[in-house]
């Protein structure tokens, strides 16, 4: 009881691997493109969750700085990945990403 | 000021992460999904503020709810899901990867149960006053290089979505 109403560091890690894991399992399941964009988001949201949670705990500034660094990378991955989206769908019709298959083998 | 309650806020941010997060990977209409995200984010937001990070929970709530997430929801218009939300919603290999991601939670098991003893009980104090101004001093000194090479990145992917969506170049 006591480890569970006391919040350190590792409850916020337990939190941002648990983001982690339904991030992976999105992005390995789906199979709307749109949703496992989403989930690369959700995957990065638990990477600064727990870049944040670091920072508290040691009481420093740089992993909150490495968080905005981490939000500028996702800003830029959802923008270039979205346009891909677009195009896909303009030659397929679709937005199943099982449908992308020229070089499979 | 210490937070009040916080254990119990906690819980409830963390509820609403997890469970948004569940949404997200479950929906069949993809609009769910974005809200289900946009709520999540936002818990996580005041998880951020919990963690005397403010700067970062505004950026959290203006870059992603804000920015973000309305480029997810105009894609979602401009693509049609008519035709994807009627169609099955899990690929074949769904099996394997949740074998791949229950392997992974077991990973992070372990480790945080082995290595739990090297956190410290209570976190170091902070100067709560000057978060912004620190961030912003260290951003134009310290990561003044790293500042410059991710405004480089955002340009050219800026550059590269409109190069993508463009019909003809």
């Amino acid at each position: 009881m006591e480890t569970l109403l006391h919040i350190t560091t590792l409850h916020y890690l337990v939190l941002g691997a648990a983001l982690f894991l339904l991030g992976v399992i999105g992005v390995l399941t789906r199979r709307n493109v749109v949703i496992v964009l989403m989930s690369i988001e959700l995957i990065l949201n638990a990477v600064n969750l727990n870049l944040v949670a670091f920072s508290r705990m040691w009481a420093g500034l740089h992993g909150q700085v490495f968080a905005i660094f981490v939000v500028t990378d996702a800003a830029a991955e959802a923008a270039v990945g979205l346009g891909i989206l677009i195009a896909f769908f303009r030659n397929k019709e679709t937005v199943n990403i099982d449908e992308v298959n020229l070089l499979k083998w | 000021m210490a937070p009040v309650a916080t254990p119990f806020f906690f819980y409830l941010f963390a509820a609403i992460m997890v469970v948004g997060g569940i949404m997200v990977i479950t929906r069949k209409n993809p609009v769910h999904s974005a809200l289900a995200l946009i709520a999540a984010l936002l818990a996580q937001s005041s998880i951020y503020l919990m963690l005397y990070a403010p700067f970062v929970a505004g950026v959290q709530v203006i870059l992603y709810a804000g920015g973000i997430m309305v480029l997810f929801l105009f894609v979602i218009m401009l693509v049609s899901i008519d035709r994807s939300v009627r169609e099955r919603q899990f690929n074949s290999q769904w099996v394997a990867g949740i074998i791949a991601g229950m392997t992974l939670g077991g990973l992070f098991i372990g480790v945080y149960a082995k290595g739990k003893d090297i956190f410290p009980d209570h976190a170091m104090p902070i100067i709560e006053s000057d978060n912004t101004q620190k961030i912003g001093t260290m951003l134009y000194g310290q990561y003044m290089f790293s500042f410059e090479i991710a405004s480089l990145l955002l340009l050219v992917a800026i550059i590269g979505a409109v190069v993508m969506a463009k019909k003809k170049i």
